[in-house]
């Protein structure tokens, strides 16, 4: 039955909690009842119910609404309650649960008061692969959520942080019927544990004028050629990729990627000057905004009102085409920035990606790009420990290791400074 | 089943492009922001699209977003997208359906907004609502952050863009390490061993190996760990690799805020956010402390940066020494940097402001 919630196999199925039923009951006696729901004073969640005031959307709301109609989602706005009440989680870590054929792409959820919640007992996450650049169609949208209604709690993120479509809450019991029926509507998983995570990208030349890359191109490409790395874990731990058009980088891929590729250009900045004078006429101040603030001094003021560039000095940061989008564009030899090792603290602390690659032209169908990340996944697999990022890795061996082993030419790009000390490896064949 | 189809990989994004993306797909040639949350992009063609951004709150249910569906398809023809941020962007080719967009979407409670120099969405994580290792909650923080700071979603006010990100352990899933504002769940006890539990469920090279500080050793007698106290830093890695050392505390928990991080390479290269405020309590379901203390930051913030400062331009100009004076906030032995690339903190010049 699509659009209602359907009863799941009996093995699964739904038990009314003690909670719920006080509130069930107190809705037969015919009190307390506000718009079909339980008024503040009557309810069993007054924490949960704070949180649907105020001006901002409400995920509260959101709860409540799918509890209106779903056993789970009113179990979870119930243990979230207890969450509140307690300042504590409520979940267990994941077990291993799965669709045939993935060794990833689904997070087993299990709740500690499963007595209390029977239905958020198990409360299983799938990951979907989203279109790159996360386009939809109302129509693909709406199979989503029907698919999520038969089968899950019908609540999701709209998107997780590595950039999925994220379906909360299901049984062990419906995981395959939610896969084949999502799989029907052309929607496949997405990574999760010690593989290659969902790639993603800005929306670059779908609507952006920085894009010196296709990102979107780019990141359909990646993410269908590398599908058993996707969906098979079998690395030292997550690798993720990020495609961001221009040094803006809109979708944080220097932050949040082991793999960043970030578009860029060579030659000069392409300077509208007539598109200059409109500015000036339009009382923006270019000198102040655009010439004082570049950071290496690039630009300069003509008297007559012209912009000139001294192209060399240009680190093509995006300051003034960020300006003045309209007069100045990005050189025209475009490609990418690669970059490499980009992570949250744990486990040896953050780092933001390093250089590796200062310019490679990317037109499909990439396979130097391919062929190098192929070799970075070789020399990481060979040489990681477990758990270990790959950006960890080239901080504990160094970095002259890695561009040895995997065959890249040291470059001034990538470092900011040459290094203070006097301890530096010479190779056998180096020396006599 | 033997005719399971796997790897066929994401729907193609070109079919779910308006017509107008399509036609004009890399050949866009400026943008325009006509007023907060509505962008015209132009192409060299001369075509037009139209995008209105409205805030969400992430966690979605299927009925709101057939709601969001119903919208797209009344004012742009079934086309929509997501951000990186979480917004919902309405893509329209005709201008006269914009105001009757906005005037739809506020009605239903969904701000419009979320472009220049403004508060975006909060990218955020998953909290007590769906993890295990939650040391906070951020649907909860978000929303409390938001309901108070809206009027900077909704307008292009402040010095320069503002990004807050809400992460609930160290982990970071949200990865708000470079963020101008970031909320982080954090411990301040180390884990409990439960060594019967652990000899049963967890391998003991796998915990030790998961300790950035080398504080954990094999206690062979009992076929488990012990933990080294004084070397603990909370990070609850080892809870994440083994159930059995459990490191929520409901009376310690709590959240850090960090500042000043940027991912943009804009005039200056790419920043880690840096730590603010050591701790504030769990404070469910509003968190109060933490509310007031960002939406503190930011006002000292949009007072004191100079026109197109990000935060951590601004701190830079300033120095650390004023950050601190400006808002208030004490600094304490929590600021300096006592883990692995400690030094390259620590001031090597005779030069500061008092």
């Amino acid at each position: 039955m699509v659009g209602g919630w359907q009863e799941p196999p009996a093995a699964s199925r739904i038990r009314r909690s003690a909670w719920y039923q006080a509130g069930v009951r107190r809705r037969v006696a015919g009190d307390g009842i506000a718009g079909g729901r339980l008024m503040a004073e009557e309810s069993k969640t007054p924490l949960v119910d704070e949180l649907e005031k105020g001006s901002w959307p409400s995920f509260a709301k959101e709860l409540k609404r799918r509890a209106e109609k779903n056993a789970a989602a009113r179990d979870l706005v119930g243990q979230l309650e207890l969450s509140y009440k307690e300042k504590r989680v409520h979940w267990k870590h994941g077990g291993i649960v799965g669709v045939k054929g993935y060794g990833g792409g689904v997070i087993g959820r299990y709740s500690d008061v499963p007595e209390q919640f029977p239905n958020a007992a198990e409360f299983h996450t799938m990951r979907v692969n989203m279109p790159s650049g996360w386009f939809y169609t109302t129509e693909s949208l709406r199979k989503l959520c029907n698919i999520w209604e038969q089968y899950g709690s019908g609540l999701t993120n709209m998107h997780g942080s590595t950039g999925d479509i994220i379906l909360l809450g299901t049984q062990t019991a419906n995981l395959q019927d939610a896969f084949n029926a999502l799989s029907e509507a052309g929607f496949d998983l997405g990574g999760s544990g010690s593989d290659l995570r969902t790639p993603s990208a800005c929306v670059g030349p779908a609507r952006c004028e920085y894009a010196c890359i296709d990102t979107l191109g780019i990141c359909h490409d990646l993410t269908t050629t590398f599908q058993n790395e996707l969906h098979r874990p079998m690395w030292p731990y997550k690798f993720k990729i990020k495609v961001a058009g221009c040094a803006n980088d809109c979708v944080a891929a220097i932050a949040r990627s082991d793999f960043a590729i970030i578009g860029t250009w060579k030659g000069p900045l392409q300077i509208n000057q007539e598109a200059v004078k409109a500015y000036i006429a339009a009382d923006f101040d270019v000198k102040g905004e655009v010439v004082d603030r570049c950071p290496t001094r690039a630009l300069s003021f003509g008297q007559d009102g012209t912009l000139a560039l001294d192209e060399e000095e240009c680190k093509r940061c995006m300051h003034c085409l960020n300006k003045m989008p309209k007069a100045i564009r990005p050189g025209k030899e475009r490609g990418a920035t690669l970059l490499i090792g980009g992570k949250a603290p744990i486990v040896r602390g953050a780092y933001l990606s390093w250089v590796i690659v200062p310019f490679m032209k990317l037109e499909p169908p990439y396979e130097e790009l391919k062929d190098l990340l192929q070799r970075i996944w070789e020399w990481w697999d060979e040489n990681g420990k477990t758990r270990e990022r790959v950006g960890e890795l080239i901080d504990r061996v160094g970095m002259g290791k890695f561009l040895r082993d995997v065959g890249l030419e040291p470059s001034p790009a990538m470092v900011f400074a040459p290094r203070s000390n006097p301890y530096y490896f010479w190779q056998p064949d180096e020396v006599k | 089943m033997t005719d399971v189809r796997t790897d066929f990989g994401p729907p193609y994004f070109k079919d779910m492009l308006p017509p107008v993306m399509l036609e004009n797909y890399g050949k866009w040639a400026y943008h325009e922001t006509l007023q907060p949350g509505v962008l015209k992009h132009v192409s060299e063609s001369g075509d037009a699209v139209y995008t209105v951004r409205a805030g969400s709150p992430r966690l979605l249910s299927v009925d709101t977003i057939r709601e969001i569906c119903d919208l797209a398809d009344r004012y742009c023809d079934g086309h929509l997208r997501f951000t990186s941020r979480h917004n919902i962007e309405f893509l329209l080719s005709d201008p006269t359906r914009i105001q009757p967009l906005i005037a739809d979407l506020r009605s239903r409670g969904f701000p419009v907004g979320g472009t220049g120099n403004a508060i975006s969405n909060i990218v955020h994580t998953q909290g007590w609502i769906h993890c295990h290792s939650a040391a906070t909650d951020a649907s909860a923080l978000v929303k409390s952050i938001m309901d108070e700071v809206q009027p900077y979603f909704e307008s292009m006010t402040l010095p320069a863009k503002l990004r807050i990100s809400v992460a609930c352990c160290l982990n970071m899933c949200g990865a708000v390490h470079c963020s101008d504002l970031a909320i982080v769940g954090i411990h301040r006890k180390p884990p409990k061993v439960d060594n019967e539990r652990l000899a049963k469920t967890c391998e003991v090279p796998n915990i030790i190996a998961a300790c950035p500080t080398a504080a954990i050793r094999p206690n062979p007698k009992e076929k488990g760990v012990i933990i080294n106290e004084e070397r603990c830093m909370y990070c609850g890695n080892c809870f994440t690799v083994c159930p059995a050392m459990p490191i929520a505390d409901p009376e310690n928990d709590g959240v850090a805020i960090f500042v000043g991080g940027k991912v943009s390479n804009a005039r200056s290269a790419p920043m880690f956010s840096r730590l603010a405020i050591p701790y504030l309590p769990n404070n469910p379901p509003r968190w109060p402390e933490t509310v007031e203390a960002v939406k503190h930051i930011i006002e000292v913030y949009a007072k004191h940066a100079h026109k197109g400062e990000r935060m951590g331009e601004w701190i830079e100009r300033i120095g650390w020494e004023r950050f601190f004076s400006l808002t208030g906030i004490p600094f304490t032995d929590k600021h300096i940097d006592d883990f692995r690339f400690a030094p390259t903190t620590y001031r090597t010049s005779a030069a500061f402001k008092w």
